[in-house]
């Protein structure tokens, strides 16, 4: 799988992606500059890390939107190309339009850092097709805006039409308030495109996918990936 | 400043000026004996800096050089941006730890944030990729109105930063007493790594060398700073000194780290550092100090934020995310390329001379012309008087037959694990993102921070300690125990502690009774760290911590940094698995002087500090440490605050989302509640399967360290029988809600 992370000026998680899909999984993975338009027609996946890309000032991604590489990026997904947005990356999805909604302060009004369980609501998608019977992950949160908002109708249209990729749950897959970390309308933690290919999610799967630790559920989602790419051969 | 901004720059220097810029009478005689003039205005700002306490260590380098600093690993000690120790397969490791006190009590989010700012950039310019951020915090008393705000503003200053720059903050301590109420601390930690040959170091190389600016403009907040908002007590002119503390922009800090790490790869940059405290004045004239060399800058290239600049506001701002560097002429263009890569401004500001003087234009005229020597070594070396506190006789003792032992200890354990200082401070690392990077092998809440290095099968281990309550009671050997409780924290999570840093914080160094409290402290880390051959390889001094009079505890905070060598082998205080067995390395004496019981209990901060037996703390850290390395047990805890019946509630549920039950059976003459919270030193809390206790026991005799069998995990609840009869017997997750939610419960209410 040809992969590409993008960097922009404060892009912070942007390594930790690259290091578990070269060096862990073994992937051939480029960066992507933000100053720069490239024809991304070769590559199997994009990835937009998280951070705070220009220092998330204004608001998260709203600065990033305007970057050339998102010309790309954009042209990319509308001919059918993955994309996949890791919170920062997320919000830069959003703000681009490429995904609808928008992500506010986390309800807490703190930035959040931990291990949260989210339920896998379709795996039938290119990023969770490997997950085989597991439908509940424990990845961490790191974030400050992270609590997804869109309005009921377009929330219940993203539902019948299995955008809703992953609910904030508990351990055992019940969603509860005590289990949505940010106060997410619908817990939502991850959403597709109608087309789904392009999604964005807050967890960091790249977080729990280093076997040097326990966890790795993150990997679930990288697997997927690869195996989609190569069946697209 | 505000009253210097009046003063017109050509204005002759009367006493009133002098003594507004923190000068004494004597010190402006000894400027005019150097120079064999007056000093002008702008030069006379410079001195006030650069002779400030906070940078010229004026009352405190006499008694610093008894530490010990250096060790066949280290590469660098004090005295520059960071100490640097080798780890082997060409990697080193540059830390230190450094105050920002007074600006975080003036403005705790601001304060707070660029205390982790300036540590970070202390590191990076050793060449080193910061990786993990720390911090040592001590607030107020909880009753206090203000300590809410405080402790709220400073995390989330620390979090703002650190998290957008994208260093993770891995761990730390907080504590509050009464004496912080008009004092804050805020000492941040910053720990990166760096290539063993290629540590850069601030120096300005040959004469023809270009001075290169970076990053930030030079706007006007933060002036003096460093001279009279850190080297002066707190007063009523306090709030108004506000002004004088900068503010931070983490992501130009982040920008400013990449690019840096960057341009350090090209063997024509020739020196660098960080615009700091007394900003763009205290980084040329110690460049130049380090060459031997001189410096000419012309003012009028330095990029400004605002009009109307006057050269004693660009010398003297201390505007942050700035840096200075020194490049060989003729790769100007390079180094912009990159520095515009990543969109920070830039400007070629002078040059590098041979006459050994920083000789400043602006406006087209000279207007400092002065002797770097004169400066950077021209501050007094005071010898201040020290005289032994009288409070000391009145505290040094404490009668425990006036106090009731109990027949029952349930209360006395609920009440230490709902105390802030022992409480879980989840509700504070959760606002950290300690986890970006994935070097986090052990998360926020254990003995130490444990950061896995990449590309070897290294680890390295964090810890910050000190029991200021301790120093209070007996400096020296409060210190001492600062020092072996960080080596042990380290050691139980399996490293060899291989140096250390450290943050002198203490009241006016005026007074004889502080100095004395110094001079104890410095000695008893000294004398600790030469029995452990731990080096002390970086660190800062803070004094002036005190307001209207009230100074704070003796804080000599320490962050030791050890290593282990295989990453498998990290070892965390949680217990793994029910059946396993409880022991106890080390053993308890009837000690209960200062100790966190007598202050919740009691209320009562006396007594002697527990007893420091060095040779027993190194016979129970190797054996502690040769069972990890053995991989014998499946947990080990240092027992510190709140004694043995809270160091044994803590591993029962802090091993991630896990909770386990336990049950001890202790045998004793002592008192029960010196039993059970007593602070003596030199104790490690260990479990292990049981199959292995015959093995272990064999070991401890071999280490001649005490070892005895306490209990076994599992069940629902928290039991202890003293001599067979129960003192204690509490469900484990009612302990455990107390102790998770009761620091974050405080923190949240709005008042």
């Amino acid at each position: 799988m040809k992969c590409g992370v993008v960097v922009f000026p404060g892009s912070n998680c942007d390594h930790d992606c690259y290091h578990i899909l070269h060096h862990v999984l073994n992937q051939e993975t480029h960066w992507l500059w933000h100053k720069e338009e490239a024809d991304l027609g070769s590559f199997d996946l994009v990835i937009l890390p998280g951070g705070f890309s220009y220092g998330d000032y204004l608001r998260a991604g709203a600065i990033a939107r305007f970057s050339p590489v998102m010309n790309s990026i954009i042209h990319f997904a509308e001919n059918g190309g993955t994309v996949l947005g890791i919170c920062n990356g997320f919000q830069i999805l959003l703000e681009c339009g490429l995904l609808p909604g928008v992500l506010m302060q986390n309800q807490s009004g703190k930035f959040i850092c931990k291990n949260v369980f989210v339920r896998v609501e379709n795996s039938d998608t290119v990023f969770t097709r490997d997950g085989g019977e597991k439908n509940v992950l424990e990845i961490p949160i790191a974030h400050h805006q992270g609590s997804y908002y869109i309005d009921p109708r377009s929330l219940r249209r993203l539902e019948s039409n299995g955008q809703i990729v992953f609910r904030y749950c508990d351990d055992g897959g019940n969603i509860s308030a005590e289990s949505n970390p940010n106060g997410s309308v619908g817990a939502v933690a991850g959403i597709t495109n109608a087309q789904k290919n392009v999604m964005g999610m807050m967890p960091h799967p790249e977080r729990c996918a280093d076997p040097l630790w326990s966890r790795t559920d993150g990997q679930i989602i990288f697997r997927s990936l690869i195996a989609n790419s190569r069946r697209r051969g | 400043m505000d009253n210097s901004k009046k003063i017109q720059p050509g204005a002759e220097i009367t006493p009133a000026i002098v003594a507004q810029h923190g000068l004494t009478a004597a010190e402006f005689r000894r400027i005019r004996d150097l120079l064999n003039r007056a000093p002008n205005l702008t030069e006379l700002g410079i001195f006030s800096v650069m002779w400030s306490e906070h940078c010229s260590y004026k009352s405190s380098r006499a008694h610093l050089k008894k530490l010990p600093v250096t060790s066949p690993k280290v590469l660098q000690g004090p005295g520059e941006n960071a100490g640097v120790i080798d780890i082997g397969d060409g990697i080193a490791v540059a830390f230190k730890i450094e105050s920002h006190n007074h600006p975080s009590f003036i403005e705790p989010r601001q304060g707070a944030a660029t205390g982790v700012g300036g540590i970070m950039r202390d590191i990076f310019t050793m060449g080193a990729r910061p990786i993990a951020l720390m911090n040592s915090l001590r607030f107020g008393d909880l009753e206090e109105r203000r300590t809410r705000f405080l402790l709220n503003g400073v995390v989330d200053g620390i979090a703002s930063y650190g998290n957008c720059a994208g260093v993770p903050t891995v761990g730390g301590e907080i504590y509050f007493d009464s004496c912080y109420n008009g004092n804050i601390l805020v000492n941040a930690f910053c720990l990166g790594l760096v290539k063993s040959d290629r540590i850069f170091r601030a120096g300005t190389g040959g004469v023809g060398n270009q001075i290169l600016y970076v990053g930030s403009k030079t706007g006007r907040d933060g002036i003096h700073g460093a001279s009279l908002l850190a080297s002066a007590e707190f007063d009523e002119t306090t709030e108004g000194k506000r002004p004088t503390v900068q503010v931070g922009d983490p992501f130009t800090e982040k920008l400013l780290i990449e690019a840096c790490l960057e341009l350090f790869a090209f063997d024509w940059v020739a020196g660098v550092q960080d615009m700091g405290a007394a900003g763009l004045t205290s980084s040329a004239f110690e460049m130049a100090h380090r060459a031997g060399t001189g410096v000419r800058m012309d003012l009028a290239k330095v990029p400004l934020r605002e009009d109307g600049m006057v050269a004693y506001d660009i010398l003297l701002s201390e505007s942050q995310e700035r840096m200075l560097f020194v490049i060989e002429p003729g790769h100007e263009n390079e180094a912009a390329a990159i520095l515009d890569k990543w969109g920070l401004n830039a400007a070629i500001i002078g040059e590098v001379i041979a006459e050994p003087c920083v000789r400043i234009q602006f406006d087209g005229r000279e207007v400092v012309n002065l002797p770097v020597s004169a400066v950077v070594d021209g501050a007094l070396e005071l010898r201040r008087e020290t005289k032994r506190p009288e409070y000391l006789d009145q505290v040094a003792h404490i009668n425990l037959h006036e106090l009731p032992d109990f027949s029952r200890g349930d209360t006395a354990l609920k009440k230490l694990l709902a105390c802030p200082n022992i409480a879980s401070k989840e509700w504070v690392f959760e606002q950290y993102d300690h986890a970006v990077r994935l070097n986090t092998l052990v998360l926020p809440g254990s003995d130490a921070a444990v950061l896995r290095i990449k590309d070897t099968q290294k680890a390295v281990a964090i810890s910050v300690d000190c029991n200021s309550r301790y120093c209070y009671l007996d400096p020296y050997e409060g210190a001492a125990i600062a020092v072996a409780e960080a080596c042990r924290n380290v050691v139980c999570s399996g490293a060899q502690p291989i140096g250390l840093t450290n943050c002198l914080n203490f009241g006016n160094p005026e007074k004889p009774e502080i100095m004395w409290q110094f001079e104890q402290a410095v000695e008893g880390m000294a004398d600790a760290c030469r029995f452990f051959g731990i080096p002390v390889v970086s660190g800062n001094v803070s004094l002036y911590n005190e307001t209207k009079g009230d100074a704070i505890y003796p804080t000599p905070t320490v962050a030791v940094v050890g290593i282990i060598e295989n990453q498998k082998r990290v070892m965390t205080q949680g217990f793994k698995k029910s059946g396993d067995q409880i022991a106890l390395i080390g053993f308890t004496m009837e000690e209960l002087g200062g100790t966190e019981y007598l202050k919740i209990m009691f209320d009562r901060g006396e007594g002697k500090p527990p007893v420091l037996d060095r040779a027993r703390e190194k016979q129970v850290q190797s054996f502690c440490g040769e069972l990890i390395r053995k991989e014998l047990i499946a947990s080990a805890h240092d027992c510190s605050e709140g004694g043995l019946a809270v160091a044994v509630a803590e591993s029962c549920f802090s091993y991630g989302g896990k909770t386990f039950g336990a049950t001890l059976a202790l045998e004793s003459t002592l008192r029960n509640d010196t039993l059970l919270f007593g602070e003596t030193q030199s104790r490690i809390i260990i479990s292990f399967p049981e199959e292995r206790a015959d093995e272990i026991a064999n070991m401890a005799a071999a280490f001649s360290a005490n070892f005895s069998l306490i209990g076994k995990v599992g069940g629902t609840h928290f039991t202890v029988t003293v001599n067979e009869k129960e003192v204690i017997k509490q469900k484990i997750s009612v302990l455990k809600k107390l102790w998770a939610t009761s620091l974050g419960n405080y923190a949240r209410q709005i008042t």
